[in-house]
């Protein structure tokens, strides 16, 4: 059995939206292309507004990812985290479509009993160890994020570390907004080996809008013109080598 | 992630879905990563049971304690009894039950006992690692608060597998200052060196306590130990261990030994010209001596009860 490429878009912001469209829709289109939208919310000291966090719930839940909302300081490990729970989640959807077919229509993972579970469980590690993951980073650098921004970079950084020590293939993008012309713009390219973010991401910040809707919007235009390349170029990227000391 | 919504208060019974097996709650004993851990009567008397309602968590574990009952010689973490579901209030929960370890947290027991426990807890540590790393695992997410001290003799054990993994694969689980991807000395591949970088970091917030963190950077660490003179003897091993040099977790058991050993015979001349172990160490050998005291006295009392009981 194979799990293919997992595709995920992971958006770090820490407020509401205020631009274009509602962005859990934008999200559940995603869902409909295989793209899951993780989301976390970053926060300082005082909590976030209660519709920020309606709305960072909401788009996840239509994304089909995991959603939380941490302080800034422990940013990194809940980005690895996340990435990570919601992968399983993904595999979890992909292992219970095959399921289904073997069992029928009504067996799901809760029916199975916790033996019978134990052992599913054990093929969805083994896929998510082995699946190619590409992870989209959608980064707020609205005024209110600027102070946050280096512990994003160190949460992307290490994001890339937990990645690495996977067998399977991997590859990250950065993308930013809000963006001069569009909704959101790419500040790295895909690459499996994140070392660090070009120097201009510290001093990013722009207005007040948060046009989160039309930037995830772009992401998903950025893995639907990823994927009809790569029907022509065949796999790029190099295969990450098995290091052992 | 949403464990804050699992309450079981004293008196709950939890039901299993499957097993039908009845569990009273008794109290609470801690939280993880993963779940909540409840101390619950069950027909074979007190087990602990741990809850979290990302089932994929829970059966991932499942899976690893029961690798671990099947592997041979003395059980490497707790006993798993039963694994289940249960309804609360609608929602559906996973569980399992383990054995229930009765220990106190190591910090508090080393801040209790004294600090000269905590090579002694390392090398126990490193033997069962090797038992583990032989298995085939790596315990992953190693740190002092899952880690005990049960009594009777005093012994280290883990009870919190949730970031136990496979050799080979990535680690699931880790809390930053014990991770040596954080500090920036390794990836985060599951081999038996990334639990003795753990195993390190363990020992060093044992006897230092945790008052850095990776943003200090490696020489702040390299020199912490340089500057603790109960870090300073173990230096070798340490940095040995921070590096990722350790093939296995043996050879850093016999160097910890051997340093060890050096280090307490070296002690014993010097004790009056240190200022803090010495102390605690007379102040043992006082407790020794009172207890010389009563084991005499005793034998006095039961020789005179003899003597008047042959006189009579």
């Amino acid at each position: 059995m194979n799990a293919g490429t997992l595709r995920q878009v992971l958006l770090i912001t820490d407020g509401c939206s205020n631009q274009g469209e509602d962005p859990a829709a934008v999200a559940a289109l995603a869902r409909e292309e295989q793209v899951t939208v993780n989301v976390i919310g970053v926060i300082e000291q005082d909590a976030i507004s209660s519709n920020g966090e309606k709305e960072i719930e909401a788009i996840a839940a239509s994304g089909g990812g995991v959603s939380q909302i941490v302080y800034t300081k422990q940013l990194a490990q809940t980005v690895q985290m996340v990435t990570r729970q919601a992968m399983t989640q993904t595999l979890q959807g992909v292992v219970n479509k095959e399921l289904q077919q073997i069992l029928g229509e009504d067996t799901a993972w809760e029916d199975l009993s916790p033996e019978r579970r134990g052992e599913v469980m054990e093929v969805v590690d083994e896929l998510g160890e082995q699946a190619d993951v590409e992870v989209l980073v959608l980064v707020d650098t609205s005024a209110s994020m600027r102070t946050k921004l280096p512990r994003v970079e160190e949460a992307l950084t290490d994001l890339s570390v937990s990645l690495q020590s996977r067998s399977g293939r991997h590859e990250i993008a950065v993308h930013i907004f809000p963006a001069k012309r569009k909704a959101a713009e790419p500040l790295l390219n895909w690459t499996s080996e994140l070392n660090r973010l070009p120097a201009t991401f510290q001093r990013m910040s722009s207005g007040g809008v948060t046009p989160t809707g039309p930037a995830l919007n772009e992401a998903l235009a950025a893995f639907r013109s990823r994927r009809s390349k790569r029907r022509y170029l065949g796999r790029g990227g190099g295969e990450v080598e098995e290091r052992i000391d | 992630m949403k464990n804050a919504s699992i309450n079981l208060t004293p008196g709950d019974v939890v039901r299993g879905k499957w097993h039908q097996g009845v569990y009273r709650v008794m109290r609470r004993l801690g939280e993880g990563a993963t779940g909540v851990v409840y101390l619950v009567e069950s027909a074979e008397g007190p087990v602990a049971m741990k809850i979290g309602n990302a089932a994929a968590s829970i059966t991932s574990e499942v899976n690893v304690l029961q690798h671990f009952s099947k592997a041979p010689g003395d059980q490497l973490g707790p006993a798993l009894y039963v694994s289940d579901d249960v309804n609360i209030q609608g929602e559906t929960y996973a569980f399992y039950t383990m054995e229930y370890m009765d220990g106190a947290p190591v910090l508090s027991f080393l801040e209790a006992r004294g600090r000269e426990w905590a090579p002694i807890f390392l090398v126990q540590l490193l033997g069962d690692l090797d038992r583990l790393h032989q298995a085939g695992w790596v315990f992953g997410d190693l740190k002092p608060d899952n880690l005990m001290i049960t009594e009777r003799p005093p012994r280290i054990r883990w009870f919190d597998v949730g970031g136990t993994t496979l050799q080979g694969r990535a680690v699931k689980e880790f809390t930053e200052f014990y991770d040596r991807g954080t500090w920036g000395l390794g990836d985060r591949k599951a081999e038996p060196a990334y639990d003795l970088f753990a195993a390190a970091m363990v020992f060093i917030h044992m006897i230092n306590g945790e008052r850095f963190t990776h943003r200090d950077g490696v020489e702040l660490l390299e020199r912490k130990i340089f500057s603790h003179p109960r870090l300073r003897v173990y230096q070798p091993a340490l940095k040995r261990a921070l590096h990722g040099k350790y093939r296995d977790a043996q050879m850093m058991r016999k160097d910890m030994m051997a340093l060890y050993a050096k280090a307490t015979s070296k002690e014993a001349p010097s004790r009056k010209t240190t200022t803090h172990t010495p102390r605690k160490q007379r102040r043992k050998k006082g407790g020794k001596l009172v207890d010389a005291a009563l084991g005499g006295s005793f034998l006095l009392l039961a020789s005179v009860l003899y003597w008047i009981g042959q006189v009579m």
